[in-house]
C-alpha cells in the first residue's frame, strides 16, 4: 500500500492526460487535498490562488468549502477534477464530475439530451443515453420538460438539469461549484430542500462549494472554511445533525454562528 | 407572451400576428421575414426614389438612351423575359454552386484552423493575403487560363466568399466557453466528441452569418468573372447592351441580379431560423 499510495500520488492528475479510468483506484479513497499550492502567473504578476490548502471527505461524505470570494474555491475543485495540477502538495481524489458555477447548458439540445451529455461524451448512442436520462429527469421534477430547451426553463430546472448531467457521468465525487448562487432565494431553498433528500438516496462523495454559511450547514456533514486569498483552512465544523435539518433548528443556527465567527465576520 | 407589438414590425407581420390559429412560432418567423423585406416604410421609400427617377426622366432631365425610366426598365423586363431567363440561369447557378464551395471550403477550413494553432498560424496570413488579390485585374487571368465555362467564374465567387466565412465560423469556435470544454474533460471526453457535441453545433450560427455576407458578396464576384470574359449570364448582356444602347435591358439585369441576392438573404435567414432556432432564443442561461 506505501508504495502504490506513492504511485497514486505521482501519476494523479496529469493535466495532459485526461483519462482517467487507467488510475482509478480499487478502492474508494473520496478526496485527500494536502497542503496544496496553486499560483497563477498573469499580467500584474504572480497571484496565488490556495496555500497550505487541505481537505479531506471520507467516501460518501459531503464536505462543504466556504470562504470570502475570490478565496481559490474553483481553484481546489478544479484540483479535485485534475483540470490543475498543484504547484506544491499532494491531490488524490476518485474520480470526479465537475458542476461550473454557470448551468452551461448546450442552447441546442432539449433537457433530455442536456442530461445525457456526459453518457454522449462517453460515446453511448443517442437513443440509448435518452433512455437512460429518462426516469432521472422524473425523479428530478422535470417530467413533461424532456423535450425543452434551456430557453425554455426556469433557472431552477435549468441548474436541476446541470446537476443531474453531473450526477449521470457516473463519477463517485461530486465537485459543486456554488451550484445556487445564481438562483433566487425562495427557488434556492426549495432546490437546497431537494439537493438533501437526492444525496440521502445516492451516495457520492461531495465537495459542495458555497458562499452561504446556511446551506453548508444544513447539507454538509462537515462544513471546512477557508481564508481569503490565498485560500487555506481555517476552521473545520463537523456538523453532526439529524437529517432533514431545518435552518431554523438552534443547533444549525449556532453552528452557521460559529463559521461566520471563522469566517471574521464581525458578529 | 405574445410577439412585442413593435412599431417596427412589418405590415405583413401584422396581419399574420392578428391571424388567428397561426401558431406562435410561425408568427415569429414571418414577423422576422417580414422585418427583413417587407416592412412598409421601405417600400414606401423605395417607393418615392421610384417616382423621382420616373419624374426626373420623364420631364427631360436625362436622355431615357442613357437613364431609362423605371417604366422602361419595367417593360424590358416583360420583353426581353426570356433571354434575361436563361442568362439569370446561368448566373444563379454560378452564385448558389460557389457559396456552397465557399460554406463548404470555409467551414473545413475554420475547423482545421481551430483544431490546430499551428496550422492557424502557418495559414491564416495565406488568406489574409488572398484577400489582396484585386479580383477586377485577376478575373481576366483566371479566364485566359481556366476558359469561358462556369470554372473562373466559381473561383473567382470562392475568393471573394470563404474568407467572410472561414472569419465568423473561427470567430463562433473560439466563443465556446472554455469552463464548457473543462466540464467536457470531467466527462472524459476525448477531443473528436467535445468537437462533435459542444464545438461543431457552437459554429453553425457563424457559418449563417458567414454565408449571409457571402450572399452580398457573391453576385459581384459572379458578374466580374463573366465581364472578364463569357458568352452567357446577366454580366455578360449588360456588357453586350451598353454599347447597343439598350440601357433599359441592362438596368433590368441588375435589377434582377439585385433581386435575387435579396431572396437569398432572405432564404438563408428563413433556413437559419428553421434549422438552428436556439440561436434566436434569448440565453437563459444563468449567469
Amino acid at each position: 500500500m506505501p508504495a502504490k499510495g506513492v504511485n497514486i500520488q505521482a501519476r494523479a492528475h496529469t493535466a495532459v492526460a485526461p483519462r482517467r479510468e487507467d488510475r482509478e483506484p480499487e478502492r474508494p479513497n473520496g478526496v485527500r487535498v494536502q497542503a496544496a499550492d496553486r499560483t497563477f502567473s498573469t499580467r500584474r504578476g504572480e497571484v496565488p490562488a490556495l496555500a497550505g490548502m487541505s481537505l479531506h471527505a471520507a467516501p460518501g461524505e459531503i464536505v462543504a468549502v466556504v470562504g470570502p470570494s475570490g478565496c481559490g474555491k474553483s481553484t481546489l475543485l478544479e484540483l479535485i477534477c485534475g483540470l490543475q495540477e498543484p504547484d506544491a502538495g499532494n491531490v488524490q481524489a476518485d474520480p470526479a464530475a465537475l458542476m461550473p458555477q454557470r448551468d452551461l447548458l448546450l442552447p441546442w439540445l432539449d433537457a433530455t439530451d442536456n442530461a445525457a451529455l456526459a453518457l454522449r461524451a462517453r460515446g453511448t448512442p443517442r437513443e440509448q443515453a435518452r433512455e437512460a436520462a429518462r426516469p432521472w429527469l422524473e425523479r428530478f421534477g422535470l417530467a413533461g420538460f424532456e423535450r425543452s430547451r434551456p430557453a425554455e426553463l426556469s433557472g431552477g430546472m435549468r441548474q436541476r438539469v446541470a446537476f443531474l448531467r453531473t450526477v449521470l457521468a457516473g463519477k463517485p465525487v461530486l465537485a459543486l461549484d456554488e451550484p445556487f448562487a445564481s438562483l433566487d432565494a425562495l427557488t434556492r431553498l426549495e432546490m437546497q430542500g431537494w439537493l438533501a433528500s437526492l444525496l440521502a438516496r445516492e451516495s457520492r462523495t461531495v465537495v459542495l462549494v458555497t458562499h452561504d454559511v446556511e446551506e453548508a450547514v444544513v447539507l454538509a456533514d462537515r462544513v471546512v472554511v477557508m481564508s481569503p486569498r490565498p485560500g487555506r483552512t481555517v476552521a473545520e465544523l463537523r456538523v453532526l445533525l439529524p437529517r432533514p435539518r431545518h435552518r431554523t433548528d438552534p443547533e444549525v443556527v449556532a453552528l452557521r454562528e460559529r463559521a461566520l465567527e471563522a469566517l471574521g465576520v464581525p458578529r | 407572451m405574445t410577439p412585442p407589438a413593435r412599431s417596427g414590425d412589418g405590415a405583413l407581420a401584422g396581419v399574420l400576428r392578428a391571424e388567428a390559429g397561426v401558431a406562435r412560432a410561425d408568427v415569429r418567423l414571418w414577423n422576422a421575414a417580414g422585418r427583413l423585406l417587407l416592412s412598409w416604410r421601405t417600400i414606401a421609400i423605395l417607393l418615392v426614389l421610384l417616382g423621382a427617377w420616373e419624374l426626373y426622366v420623364d420631364l427631360g432631365g436625362v436622355d431615357p438612351l442613357i437613364l431609362p425610366a423605371p417604366h422602361q426598365v419595367a417593360r424590358s423586363l416583360y420583353d426581353d423575359r426570356s433571354l434575361l431567363w436563361s442568362n439569370f440561369l446561368v448566373t444563379a447557378q454560378e452564385i448558389v454552386f460557389g457559396i456552397l464551395l465557399a460554406a463548404a471550403a470555409g467551414l473545413a477550413l475554420a475547423v482545421s484552423l481551430h483544431l490546430s494553432r499551428t496550422l492557424q498560424r502557418a495559414v491564416y496570413p495565406l488568406l489574409m493575403g488572398s484577400q489582396t488579390i484585386p479580383i477586377v485585374l485577376f478575373a481576366p487571368l483566371l479566364v485566359t487560363w481556366l476558359g469561358f465555362g462556369m470554372l473562373p467564374k466559381l473561383v473567382v465567387i470562392m475568393l471573394v466568399c470563404f474568407f467572410p466565412i472561414i472569419v465568423t465560423t473561427l470567430d463562433a469556435l473560439a466563443a465556446v466557453d472554455p469552463d464548457l470544454l473543462k466540464l467536457m474533460r470531467t466527462f472524459d471526453a476525448t477531443r473528436a466528441r467535445t468537437f462533435r457535441h459542444v464545438e461543431l453545433p457552437a459554429a453553425l450560427p457563424g457559418l449563417f452569418t458567414g454565408m449571409k455576407i457571402a450572399v452580398v458578396f457573391a453576385p459581384i464576384g459572379a458578374v466580374l468573372a463573366e465581364q472578364a470574359g463569357s458568352n452567357s449570364g446577366l454580366g455578360y448582356i449588360v456588357q453586350e447592351a451598353i454599347p447597343q444602347l439598350l440601357t433599359a435591358r441592362a438596368y433590368a439585369a441588375v435589377f434582377i441580379l439585385s433581386a435575387f441576392a435579396i431572396s437569398l438573404f432572405a432564404l438563408l435567414t428563413l433556413a437559419e431560423r428553421l434549422l438552428l432556432p436556439w440561436a434566436y432564443e434569448p440565453r437563459g442561461e444563468s449567469q
